[in-house]
């Protein structure tokens, strides 16, 4: 009879120990960000970089390589920390871990990824000042377990990229008629008279194209529209 | 333990100083020779292009060795200093910063087809930081047979597109010196009114809309670099106002 009593509570213990890692919630963490929550088209955070590097795809895909390691790393080492960092300086010890985050990322891009390192110059190191970055750190590092902290830094980086991604695409397309460098609009067209158009390479059309598709988000999904 | 304490916090940071410096530190030594490599090879590959040899990065040795014929450090007086190597010796970014007669002024020659180039690092100041790159003279020592630029931190999209192709090919086949024979440069020029860059007598290329302060350094250090050579120009080559 104790058996049987005490058995319950054991097992309620374990169950919610056991929450899998890739419970409802958690989930929420990664999808949340890629479209209700988006970064940059909902949050409107990281735009100069978002406006900075998307003239082709090949860097943008390295930028967003990039912050999902910087983002990741720094939610997870700030999740572990966030017992022991005084709270008088917590921004200090932020900005410390991204940064170092951003120089580590750097040096290994300056190793084993030259050319690209060099066309994002001054962008990695703008990764620092990402307000993405500090933000999901002081807002939800400081205040959840490392797993959830891990999950919410990919997949804030996975929305900021994805859009990174989504508007170099078109940039890219319709402003030098290349994919990833290579030449997708066939020579034939060219000849018959088509024209890049080169206002897609300026900074303008990028906020443009992240105008249209913020646009067409909340066209398509209806808790992005305002009540009033 | 109290995480409000002055102690607590001052103990911190001093703690966190302490580990990222280590971190960073054995990163940046361990990973030293990759990217010093990158920056070697990148050199040579840069000085190959100027003279229209195309390589990736890990054929430019070779073919670095296969072309260049003569690598010269020169004193200011146009005579050659042996005791210099002009590759791995000479660092633009110290050299530039002494008096002019304690320079040496580093010059490749190379051989193609049995055709001379003479190919002389450059050096100047953009609008954040250093700009840098390499320019070709044909063996008439005027025209431009090709010119490559790079950049520490100029802005993406505006003055960084210094190093992109169209704007590096538009120097090629403009002439340094003018009819008169005194040395011009190629001047960066938001006016010139050729934005095809046809005229190849004008002394002129177009500009980068957006990237005057990086054009500007562009044309600085072509003239102010090559000014530096017409002592050996000229112990080489008689009158150069006769090659027009």
């Amino acid at each position: 009879m104790s058996a049987k009593k005490s058995k319950k509570p054991i097992f309620l213990f374990l169950a919610k120990e056991r929450e899998p890692l890739f419970s409802k919630k958690n989930r929420a963490l990664l999808k949340d960000p890629l479209d209700d929550n988006n970064p940059i088209t909902v949050q409107v955070l990281g735009i100069c970089s978002a406006l900075a590097i998307t003239v082709q795809l090949k860097p943008a895909v390295v930028m967003t390589l990039s912050v999902i390691a910087v983002m990741a790393a720094s939610n997870v080492i700030v999740s572990l920390l966030r017992n022991l960092i005084p709270n008088r300086i917590r921004i200090i010890v932020q900005l410390v871990v991204v940064a170092s985050m951003v120089i580590l990322v750097d040096q290994v891009l300056r190793a084993y990824a030259y050319d690209v390192s060099k066309q994002l110059s001054i962008f990695v190191g703008l990764i620092i000042t990402n307000c993405i970055v500090m933000g999901r750190l002081e807002a939800f590092a400081l205040g959840n377990g490392v797993w959830r902290s891990f999950l919410d830094g990919v997949g804030n980086a996975l929305g900021y990229g994805m859009m990174l991604i989504l508007v170099a695409f078109f940039r890219e397309l319709f402003g030098s008629g290349k994919l990833y460098g290579f030449q997708v609009i066939p020579e034939a067209l060219y000849e018959m008279g088509y024209v890049n158009n080169g206002f897609m390479l300026l900074s303008p059309m990028a906020l443009i194209t992240v105008g249209l598709i913020i646009w067409f988000q909340r066209a398509r999904n209806r808790k992005l529209i305002e009540k009033n | 333990m109290n995480r409000d304490s002055n102690g607590y916090t001052f103990g911190f940071a001093a703690a966190m100083v302490v580990v990222v410096a280590s971190v960073l530190a054995f990163t940046a030594s361990s990973l030293k020779d990759l990217q010093q490599d990158n920056v070697r090879k990148e050199k040579m590959q840069n000085i190959l292009a100027t003279i229209g040899v195309e390589t990736d990065r890990d054929g430019a040795e070779k073919l670095f060795n296969q072309y260049i014929t003569d690598q010269l450090a020169l004193r200011n007086d146009g005579s050659v200093d042996a005791e210099v190597s002009a590759f791995s010796d000479i660092n633009l970014a110290i050299e530039i910063k002494k008096n002019p007669t304690d320079q040496r002024f580093p010059l490749y020659i190379a051989n193609v087809s049995d055709n001379d180039y003479y190919i002389i690092p450059l050096r100047g100041s953009g609008l954040w930081d250093a700009i840098w790159g390499y320019v070709a003279l044909d063996s008439d020592k005027n025209t431009i047979k090709g010119a490559v630029f790079d950049h520490k931190a100029e802005t993406a999209g505006l003055g960084a597109e210094i190093t992109q192709d169209w704007f590096m090919n538009r120097f090629v086949g403009e002439k340094v010196f003018d009819n008169t024979g005194s040395l011009v440069g190629i001047a960066v020029s938001k006016t010139n009114n050729d934005p095809k860059d046809l005229d190849k007598n004008d002394h002129e290329v177009d500009a980068i809309s957006g990237a005057t302060i990086t054009g500007d350094g562009v044309s600085d250090m072509i003239l102010e670099r090559l000014s530096h050579y017409l002592p050996y120009f000229n112990k080489t080559t008689q009158t150069i106002a006769f090659n027009e």
